[in-house]
């Protein structure tokens, strides 16, 4: 696999307090990587050593195979979970200084700006100050001005907060939309239901340490627990459980269905497959429901947290 | 990638284009003009009141002295008593009733002169009487004594020592006062331009913490960078407003001058009689003539120079200190602390310049001070026009460039560190270990 960006035992300390205790990580070229762990574990720490904001301490951040260098900045776009503009400056002025600040040549910039309000339907917004516009509006400049000099690599930190729904919808096509012309995405966030949706990769940093790191599919593999939750339609509901809980370890399970008669959550033991669970069912009763409990990036999350 | 000159450019034209930044620039030279044309007219105003002072003289020898003028009217009162003379005064409303009491000693006349009025008389009015009744009196007991006013008068001499450097150069007291005009003014200037941009450029760092916009602009340019945009860039918008000062302060006086030009020249202030007088005496024409020559004879090119560098340096000096305290609170109730030891310094180096260099320009605690790097920029300015070695000049310009570079370090390393820290105010221990990360 071709790796976009490779940390390789990042380490920082701020005083006696160590920030990052050799994390690696590696993003694989056009994935959208996320970057997870509680408040505090670190995560903007490893994201401005990136951004070459602060140095590490020791280890080595590779982009593109090059030590990182004072140039790679035009590289990387970067989104910060504290964000800002200029209060008192114009929109279109402050969006061409950023621009020329990541190295666009001023008409390039303001070509590319034209293009951007548009897309997102902001064109008139370009004599506004920052100071007259709503925190959501002021987000989507700030989103545009981060993608705008076309980074191989975009770093977001927490893109949806301050979004509403329609809005958090638009800026994820365009993130989608961005990885599937060719750039690298880390994203760093709390919101797991986002993880799910748009990650390949996921690290999870806590403490300081890195705690796990991989393929979202891979991980989620790794943490399934053999456990399917089945719904089924009986007459006699406590002769069939007994039945079950004989032959299965057996949790009470709920989720919608319209049959409710027997719902629960049976474990597997390692010799046992699906099938034969599936053959022992539906030899007592009618079996409406029969799903593998996926564990969610959020119980993933909570669970190897709790664990260190 | 240099991007300092976008971001001088930049900080440049916030400033620049900024609303009370125009309103400061455009609108404080007119008020400077407009109070100095207020206190010109009322000064007229008040000269212009004309007051009749009745005299009551029963010892008959100092009616001769009240003389009327233009402004005042002295009416001599004859044959009444006190009581009917205020009684006249009081029905004529006139300004107030001097009474002097008839006494056996005309020399005693002193404690028996009062001034009775509604309001009580400004002092002017009171040392101007008391400064005629002095002089007569004073003329009555040297005439009694048998002296001759006339032969005092003539003895009467004006010692002007004149003054010569043992390379020919000639001096004057007036030479020293304007070398102690210009030095003050150039530490004066470079005092009050470190305090209104230093405080400008500290602002400007509050701001980007506050508005949150560092993070995006620090993944951009090095901080190091960002700092020296905004002291250079905030520099050159305090120049610029200076300029606008200078042009704007010229024209309207010009203006004024014309518009007022004739109603000036009639107020007859007693200070211009005295210049007037001052100008057709040839021994204080010759004082102005050397004032002049003293002006040419000044170190003026070595002033020039030598206040662009300390100007500079010294600027760039606590300006640097300013973007560090800045970068290291959140708002500006916070910067209390940290302001005061980059002010102390400041404030000493005035005062010494002041009250040492005056009394002696080369005297052990002006030298030492002109050396001191943080005191040196307003303290040598003073000195220079008195003549300081280049050597001197030199070696403090070292020190202070030295100084400089030290500072500059040490603001970004707090910079660095302290614009990406949000939350509670850091104590001195916090940014010494700032410095370390």
């Amino acid at each position: 696999m071709n790796h976009l960006l490779v940390a390789d035992s990042v380490s920082k300390s701020f005083g006696t307090f160590r920030a990052l205790n050799n994390v690696s990580i590696s993003v694989p070229k056009g994935s959208i990587f996320g970057l997870l762990g509680p408040n505090g574990a670190g995560k903007t720490t490893l994201i401005r050593i990136i951004n070459q904001i602060t140095m590490p301490d020791t280890g080595s951040v590779l982009l593109d195979g090059e030590a990182l260098k004072p140039e790679h900045i035009q590289n990387i776009g970067y989104l910060p979970e504290e964000r800002g503009l200029y209060k008192s400056m114009k929109v279109g002025e402050q969006a061409l200084y950023l621009a020329q600040l990541k190295g666009l040549t001023k008409p390039e910039a303001k070509k590319r700006l034209k293009y951007w309000f548009e897309k997102l339907e902001i064109g008139d917004w370009w004599n506004k100050k920052i100071q007259e516009l709503s925190k959501g509006q002021a987000q989507k400049i700030q989103f545009i001005v981060t993608v705008l000099h076309q980074p191989k690599l975009l770093i977001f930190d927490e893109p949806f907060s301050g979004f509403d729904p329609i809005n958090a919808n638009l800026i994820k096509d365009e993130i989608l939309q961005l990885r599937d012309e060719g750039a690298t995405v880390i994203f760093s966030t709390h919101r797991m239901e986002s993880v799910e949706e748009l990650c390949d990769h996921i690290a999870l940093i806590h403490k300081s340490n890195k705690v796990l790191d991989g393929k979202l599919i891979d991980i989620k593999r790794q943490y399934k627990t053999n456990t399917f939750e089945v719904g089924l339609q009986t007459e006699s509901v406590t002769e069939v459980t007994n039945a079950i809980k004989e032959k299965f370890e057996v949790l009470p399970a709920t989720f919608k269905n319209l049959h409710d008669d027997v719902k629960l959550n049976i474990k597997l033991n390692t010799q046992d497959s699906s099938n034969d669970l599936l053959s022992f069912l539906t030899s007592k009763a009618e079996v409406h429901h029969f799903v593998e409990v996926v564990p969610s990036a959020d119980d993933i999350f909570i669970q190897t947290v709790k664990n260190n | 990638m240099n991007h300092l000159p976008l971001i001088i450019k930049r900080e440049y034209l916030t400033k620049v284009k900024n609303k009370s930044f125009i309103i400061m620039t455009f609108v404080s030279p007119l008020i400077m003009v407009a109070l100095i044309a207020v206190v010109a007219y009322l000064s007229q105003l008040n000269n212009d009141k004309e007051r009749s002072i009745s005299v009551l003289d029963e010892t008959g020898v100092l009616s001769d002295v009240f003389v009327s003028t233009e402004h005042t009217t002295y009416n001599i009162l004859t044959d009444t008593n006190l009581e009917t003379a205020k009684e006249l005064v009081k029905a004529k409303s006139e300004f107030g009733l001097l009474y002097i009491e008839k006494s056996q000693d005309t020399m005693n006349v002193l404690s028996s002169v009062r001034f009775y009025s509604d309001e009580s008389p400004s002092l002017s009015i009171m040392s101007s009487l008391e400064e005629k009744i002095e002089k007569k009196l004073s003329e009555t007991k040297l005439r009694n004594d048998g002296v001759d006013i006339a032969k005092i008068q003539a003895s009467k001499t004006n010692v002007t020592i004149a003054q010569e450097t043992f390379t020919g150069e000639k001096t004057s007291k007036v030479d020293s006062y304007l070398k102690l005009a210009f030095g003050g003014a150039a530490g004066y200037l470079l005092f009050m331009f470190i305090i209104i941009y230093g405080n400008m450029i500290m602002r400007s760092v509050i701001e980007e913490k506050t508005s949150r916009i560092i993070e995006v602009i620090i993944s951009s340019v090095k901080p190091i960078q960002l700092m020296m945009g905004k002291i250079i860039g905030t520099s050159l918008a305090g120049i610029t407003q200076f300029g606008i000062w200078v042009i704007l302060g010229s024209i309207l006086v010009f203006v004024l001058s014309a518009i007022f030009g004739i109603s000036m020249s009639e107020l007859q202030t007693p200070s211009q009689d005295l210049m007037n007088q001052a100008m057709e005496n040839p021994e204080v024409a010759n004082e102005v003539q050397l004032a002049m020559q003293s002006f040419f004879n000044l170190p003026l090119a070595n002033l020039v120079i030598a206040f662009m560098f300390f100007f500079i340096g010294g600027y760039l000096l606590y300006s640097s200190l300013y973007a560090a305290v800045g970068a290291a609170v959140d708002n500006e109730t916070d910067t209390q602390q940290f302001m005061m030891p980059i002010i102390m310094p400041l404030i000493l180096a005035v005062y010494v310049g002041i009250f040492t260099v005056i009394e002696d320009p080369h005297g052990t605690v002006s030298t030492v001070f002109s050396f001191v790097p943080f005191t040196s920029p307003v303290v040598m300015l003073m000195r220079i026009p008195f003549g300081v070695p280049i050597w001197q000049q030199f070696l403090s310009f070292a020190i202070l460039v030295a100084t400089f570079m030290f500072t500059v370090w040490f603001a970004a390393k707090i910079y660095r560190v302290g614009i990406l820290m949000y939350g509670k105010k850091p104590s001195y221990k916090e940014l010494y270990k700032w410095i370390k990360y």
